[in-house]
């Protein structure tokens, strides 16, 4: 059973914040959980996974975030505990049901974990969604250790019923992929009947029973703005005069509290953590404004504290609150983008104190740079040995090349994104959010009317096609736009750690579920469809290439599997080695071929002998080197 | 002991930092501390550079994330990557224990730049540090069966260098627990544990 299932309440455990949603879920009594793989938010569905069994829940991995919403939601209506958990930009295609079922309510506690990325970690943007949570007016709450979040997302539950409106908890790279010690609490094993009886229907309405509707949402958030006035979630900590108050939020406050610790300014530095950041507890705020001259904000992304606790200063000028004077993003304090951490803090609190802080000499400090500077080259990310993107880009670039015209190539969100550096021979030149890479060649492809001659071709993984280009690849059949769609089928979910999609043959509890097929569904749309293996080289570049000269929406597809998958990783691999007598090393006339060119991390340069090398610790056996080295000096040597 | 104690373990994607530091967490879970542990993911199985924090106190909860500067113990699955982190989060006094085995970079394999000398890297690691121990734990880990278990042999290696304020039969129950009494990873664990006694 999954780690989070242990029923030892009061142990204490190592658990990561996604880890410690899950087991909050669990000590809730969740029974539903969906969602979409996506960093950092997939762990909260997979250690739920693990559990589904012992505890009877339904979890599964949707076809995409609004359906997994969508899923949660109808659970949730029925009376029972439902959990959706999604990165930031999932919650931009869940936002239509987001923004109705707000209205609509919940019977049973409905909860909507998201998993924020500053610095854009894993993600394509910096995207704050707590302004969802003002945007839909439903409760946030923002964790910041994992502790904390297994106890809010446990309460998250409670709240969400008594209210009947969906809860949304906040989570942020560094606290859903930290690990911190969790103390258990007790399983629910509470199991309820769903119930779905009509009237009232489940519905936002429309008119004036949407305005009816929207009323009450205000009614629900006024009673959790008084709820949050006394949450336990919030806190603060220090002198009772401050002469600067931090106001901050999940792990930032962490942050905020070594850097006051570190400065030695706990008696002049006070701390007001907020757990609950939407609605504001107002009072709370009037409370601690009151007593500071100053105040800093100390939160990730978007300035969301520092503004909303700006505008209630303005309002709480009439009941004699002489407004404190604000620092933080806005006024260049602190960044207004990337991740906050303790330096950053330490800075801004060294600015405003005056106080400094030097964690080593200074002659250290400069020779550590030296040395860095001299001896570390840059280490970009590459594709992992044996990856089939590799082949893949390869392909497409040959045949490009020979094509002539330069195409252009539009990309999606996966592994594969890194077709856009190096590593993929930077055949692909656009980067945005899941299913625009087709989206946008419906476009481009529409433009030869007004002179526009390029070649146009999408590229997607095949999690992503299920998730969102099927309503592109329709508009592309449908409008006739001209555009050669390649899927690059690796028969997984690789970015988000292998979860199984539609075409995998199993559910996400590894039920046996008929594989949907890409190359079917675009035989039913009535899409040219063709499939081919990218390890064959010559046989893809040639399908490509012909492809390619062809006019209206084709697909071709690329299958073969990631090998980092576990069945892939048990399967016995061929030994690859060079033969040093065949290799001509420098002097070979593609410039090093392999280790230059082809960018595997397995092909690496044996510098005594002049001589190409394999790693054979990084080695997966793939041969591709071996079918593309120039001298035939790369041998597979199959095991007998 | 140093309150809160900083380890960092770094290296490349796909070296196995995160359970390195799962393993290091949970012994010291095991013995009462308060443990954060910060990871860099999303691209670990992508040749990135990796880094993992762990914080050690019997105070609180630290963040995640250490300060520059402020590292007590850095375990190095990489060379060039033990270096890039000491000028991050070094001091005169950090006590460095590094496999010297390079993963190259895609800069080196392109040609744009030279893979530097291991053994003017692990000069440049000694004048950082207090204290240097190099562990062929590669080496090591292909005794154990797969040589990908580096990471294992290194943690049993810092498991029994005293290092540590967490007795070695923790970083065991642990290993025991996650993978079985007769597990190839419990191997590697103890062969680390033997070389770091020596």
């Amino acid at each position: 059973m999954g780690r989070i299932g242990v029923d030892q309440p009061g142990r204490r455990m190592l658990l990561s914040g996604n880890e410690a949603i899950a087991r909050g879920a669990l000590e809730a009594g969740v029974q539903v959980c969906s969602g979409y793989p996506g960093n950092p938010a997939s762990e909260v569905v997979e250690a739920l996974l693990e559990v589904s069994r012992d505890f009877d829940l339904y979890v599964e991995w949707s076809t995409n975030e609004m359906v997994a919403l969508e899923v949660a939601g109808a659970a949730a209506a029925t009376g029972l505990r439902s959990l959706t958990a999604m990165k930031n930009l999932g919650v931009d295609v869940c936002s239509d049901f987001l923004m109705t079922v707000n209205l609509s309510g919940t019977k049973g506690g409905f909860v909507l974990v998201t998993g924020d990325d500053p610095a854009a970690h894993s993600t394509t943007t910096e995207l704050d969604t707590r302004n969802y949570a003002r945007m839909a007016d439903v409760p946030l709450l923002e964790p910041s250790t994992p502790q904390e979040a297994k106890e809010m997302t446990k309460w998250a539950f409670e709240l969400s019923e008594e209210l009947g409106l969906i809860c949304m908890v906040r989570s942020v790279t560094r606290l859903s992929h930290s690990r911190g010690v969790v103390e258990l609490g007790v399983l629910s094993r509470e199991r309820r009947k769903p119930e779905f009886t009509a009237p009232p229907p489940w519905t936002s309405g429309s008119s004036t029973f949407t305005c009816m509707f929207h009323d009450m949402l205000h009614q629900k958030m006024k009673t959790a703005s008084e709820k949050f006035e006394t949450s336990p979630f919030n806190k603060y900590e220090g002198p009772e005069h401050p002469n600067l108050l931090l106001i901050t939020s999940g792990p930032s406050y962490t942050y905020s509290a070594e850097a006051v610790e570190l400065l030695g300014l706990q008696d002049s530095v006070g701390i007001l953590k907020l757990g609950t950041t939407w609605p504001l507890p107002e009072e709370l705020l009037f409370k601690h404004l009151r007593l500071a001259q100053e105040v800093l904000f100390v939160e990730e992304i978007d300035p969301f504290l520092e503004q909303n606790v700006k505008m209630l200063a303005a309002e709480f000028a009439s009941r004699g609150l002489k407004p404190p004077k604000f620092y933080g993003k806005k006024s260049g304090h602190l960044p207004a983008v990337g991740e906050l951490n303790t330096e950053l803090v330490l800075r801004a609190l060294s600015g405003l104190t005056g106080v400094s802080y030097s964690p080593r000499p200074s002659e250290y400090a400069s020779r550590a740079e030296e040395l860095v500077g001299g001896y570390v080259p840059g280490r970009s990310m590459a594709f992992c040995p044996g990856c089939p993107h590799r082949a893949s880009f390869w392909v497409m670039k040959r045949a490009l090349k020979w094509e002539g015209r330069e195409a252009v190539v539009t990309g999606d969100i996966g592994c594969y994104s890194m077709g856009l550096l190096p590593t993929g021979f930077s055949v692909e030149q656009t980067l945005h959010c899941m299913g625009a890479g087709i989206g946008t060649a419906c476009g481009f492809g529409k433009l030869e009317r007004f002179g526009f001659d390029k070649p146009v071709v999408s590229v997607s993984g095949d999690s992503t096609f299920y998730h969102a280009c099927i309503p592109a690849l329709i508009n592309a059949k449908w409008n006739s736009s001209n555009l050669l769609h390649v899927v690059l089928d690796n028969s997984t979910t690789g970015m988000t750690g292998h979860q199984p999609h539609p075409g995998s043959g199993i559910t996400a509890s590894g039920e046996p579920s008929p594989p949907i097929r890409v190359e079917e569904l675009c035989k039913g749309i009535g899409v040219e469809v063709r499939v081919c293996d990218p390890f064959e080289v010559d046989e893809a570049t040639k399908t490509f290439y012909e492809m390619l000269k062809e006019r209206g929406p084709r697909v071709l597809v690329f299958r073969h599997p990631c090998p980092l998958t576990e069945s892939e990783k048990k399967k016995r691999k061929p030994r690859v080695y060079v033969d040093q007598e065949k290799c001509i090393g420098e002097e070979c006339g593609c410039m090093a071929f392999c280790s230059r060119v082809l960018g595997c991390p397995a092909n690496i340069w044996d510098y005594s002998k002049g001589k190409a090398k394999i790693d054979e610790v990084l080695c997966t056996g793939c041969g591709l080197c071996a079918k593309l080295c120039p001298a035939g000096a790369i041998v597979v040597e199959e095991e007998k | 002991m140093k309150d809160p104690l900083n380890v960092l373990v770094v290296g490349v994607g796909g070296q196995g930092n995160l359970l390195a530091s799962l393993l290091i967490g949970s012994a010291a879970t095991e013995e009462g501390f308060y443990v954060s542990v910060g990871e860099t993911y999303g691209a670990t199985q992508r040749g990135g550079p990796v880094m993992s924090h762990l914080r050690l106190s019997k105070r609180r909860a630290y963040s995640p994330l250490m300060p520059e500067g402020v590292g007590d113990i850095l375990l190095g699955f990489e060379p060039v990557e033990t270096l890039r982190a000491l000028g991050t989060y070094g001091n005169p006094n950090i006590k460095v224990m590094v496999n010297p085995r390079p993963v190259y970079p895609l800069e080196v394999l392109s040609g744009q730049t030279k893979y530097p000398e291991v053994g003017k890297v692990l000069e440049a690691i000694r004048e950082l540090s207090g204290e240097v121990v190099v562990v062929e734990a590669t080496e090591l880990a292909k005794r154990a069966g797969d040589a990908r278990m580096q990471n294992v042999v290194m943690v049993g290696c810092l498991a029994t260098s005293g290092w540590l304020p967490l007795r070695p039969e923790s970083f065991r129950k642990v290993v025991v627990e996650l993978f079985g009494e007769n597990s190839p990873n419990l191997r590697a664990l103890e062969l680390g544990m033997a070389e770091g006694k020596k």
